[in-house]
């Protein structure tokens, strides 16, 4: 192996090449091509510019680029319900998204600790929670539209619905795979049961039910695009609806990317968190 | 009837209907170190458990000071096999779990000051602040032992301790524990298949023939003079005598005895011997050989 492939900054360096290498591609992909000739003017004007000057609809690298740039540069202007900066649309995205994870967390951490320390609890509801667990969270967006009857609030239950199941399953699974020498120490300890749950089995089972809020924000910010997309209003998943119908994919693609950059950063952020509970034998 | 100070009365153990070893009766004295030698499957780790009071016998009872076993106590601190350190915490946090279960009126201070006592007294003063996964076998050991000992249990309960550590660690843990817990200043009971340990620690060696249906088959009483160390044990008289029997025992009588249960066996009058001592008792061992 040569010492380039085992540097550090060998990955970094190469995923630079490749980027620069895919923006290029793109860029060639979709430049201006030749005009056409020998059009009917009539139809001409019908299709507009893609087939009178040949030009893509795909907007190339340095259209999104700018989009982007003018995004940065002003991310929070309110221009009426259907132009709000995109900084505003995120923030209304991360708003639902983290009411909503954190109901779930409040609902499913204490009751995947009682499944996981109760065998009995875990068998009577492993039944719901096996039927509910696949169900698509957009598939309760009516039921929520007729009960809650506010958009708003909807979209916030169905990120609840689809966070807790995660969180859920992996609480109790770390929780009632706790070692059994560990309890063991702490019932000669005569521990009692308040304590043995916030000092022995909490810290025993967080990294399980860390790798389960990871899980659960995953989904939560892959479904709050959607769900944003049926409600309407405000959000990043409007906004890319809104832009669908402006036909301007420029926006489009950058919102792709915004909502691409977010999910990471919540990954890593919690992540973060994760690390900081997580103990090696 | 005066009751020793832990009496052990006909306890059993059952696998579906097949008893792992049935009406074990014995006892251990205020002061005493109890060691029970016996080969894998008869229950030893079962038995420990049932002292420790982390299982219930399917028969018999058991009864500390006055006291039926009802549940663990922390009066019977154990030490377990695998450490059974919370990686989670530090190996001072650790010995501080316990004592706070053992004082829980003490201010943070009283009980940091405690356990930083107890690591010290195992050679962890410097430790102290290192979680079990940065220390080796030995010292999570120690940690154990700190922990255990920190809780000043009338009892000290050990399940193979030092099984798991290589054999320059655990001798140097061994005489470490002939330190702290030998002398009659602390009753212990022992599991271990260790014969050379069970001579250093022990007051009484009780042997378990081969399971299922294990029984004690016979005590052993150790009369080598204590103070004991490894460096000079093996040159004390006695020593090799006391040794060949245990040997004998685990090679091929523990494995008769289990076939040939006499008819009128019964668990209350086990043959009690010193092999190490020159006298009478020598005539009555050959009566026990095979």
């Amino acid at each position: 192996m040569s010492s380039f492939s085992r540097s550090r900054m060998a990955a970094p360096f190469l995923s630079v090449v490749l980027l620069t290498l895919l923006l290029i591609a793109w860029q060639l992909a979709v430049r201006d091509s030749a005009p056409t000739a020998g059009l009917d003017p009539e139809y001409a004007k019908l299709m507009g510019v893609a087939a009178t000057t040949g030009k893509s609809a795909i907007p190339t690298p340095i259209d999104v680029g700018r989009k982007l740039m003018a995004a940065v540069a002003d991310p929070f202007y309110d221009k009426g319900p259907n132009d709000k900066g995109v900084g505003t649309q995120l923030a209304f995205s991360l708003a639902r998204v983290l009411l909503g994870f954190g109901l779930a967390a409040i609902v499913a951490i204490p009751m995947g600790f009682l499944i996981g320390m109760s065998p009995l609890a875990g068998a009577t509801l492993n039944p719901f929670i096996q039927v509910l667990k696949p169900v698509s969270p957009l598939a309760w967006m009516p039921l929520a539209l007729y009960t809650i009857k506010d958009s708003a609030q909807s979209a916030i239950f169905v990120i609840f619905i689809c966070s807790v199941w995660p969180m859920l399953v992996n609480t109790a699974f770390g929780v009632a795979g706790v070692r059994r020498e560990w309890l063991n120490v702490a019932r000669t300890l005569e521990v009692g049961a308040w304590r043995r749950a916030v000092h022995v089995i909490l810290p025993a089972a967080a990294p399980t039910i860390f790798t389960g809020m990871r899980i659960s924000i995953g989904i939560a910010w892959l479904v709050i695009v959607a769900a944003e997309m049926l409600v309407g209003g405000t959000g990043i998943g409007y906004f890319v609806w809104n832009q669908w119908n402006n036909l301007s994919l420029a926006d489009i693609l950058m919102g792709i990317l915004l909502i691409g950059l977010v999910g990471m950063a919540l990954d890593r952020l919690l992540a973060l968190a994760a690390s900081g509970v997580t103990w090696r034998e | 009837m005066t009751r020793p100070y832990l009496s052990i009365e006909g306890i059993s153990r059952l696998y579906g209907t097949r008893p792992v070893f049935r009406d074990l009766w014995f006892g251990v004295e205020r002061g005493e170190f109890c060691c029970l030698i016996g080969h894998s499957g008869c229950g030893k780790t079962t038995i420990l458990n049932i002292l420790a009071g982390l299982e219930a016998p399917d028969g018999g009872a058991l009864v500390m000071d006055g006291h039926e076993i009802a549940g663990p106590s922390l009066d019977r601190a154990v030490i377990f096999q695998s450490h059974a350190l919370y990686p989670w915490l530090t190996a001072l946090e650790n010995v501080a779990f316990a004592l706070r279960s053992r004082h829980p009126a003490w201010s943070r201070a009283q009980i940091l000051a405690r356990a930083h006592q107890a690591l010290e007294l195992v050679g962890l003063k410097d430790a102290a602040h290192q979680k079990p996964s940065e220390l080796s076998g030995g010292m999570k050991q120690r940690v154990g032992i700190a922990r255990a000992l920190s809780l000043e249990p009338a009892m000290l309960l050990m399940d193979e301790p030092f099984s798991a550590l290589d054999a320059l660690t655990r001798g140097a843990l061994q005489d470490e524990v002939v330190g702290l817990v030998g002398g009659g200043r602390q009753t212990a009971f022992m599991i271990t298949h260790d014969v050379d340990e069970a001579i250093l620690l022990a007051d009484r060696i009780l042997l378990m023939t081969n399971g299922p249906d294990a029984r004690l088959a016979e005590i052993v009483v150790n009369t080598l003079p204590r103070p004991r160390d490894r460096a000079s044990l093996h040159r004390q008289p006695g020593y090799y005598p006391l040794r060949n029997h245990i040997v004998d025992f685990l090679v091929t009588r523990s494995r008769v005895l289990a076939e040939t249960r006499p008819a009128d066996w019964t668990g209350r009058n086990v043959p009690e011997i010193s092999p190490a001592t020159p006298h009478a008792d020598n005539k009555s061992l050959e009566s026990l050989a095979p």
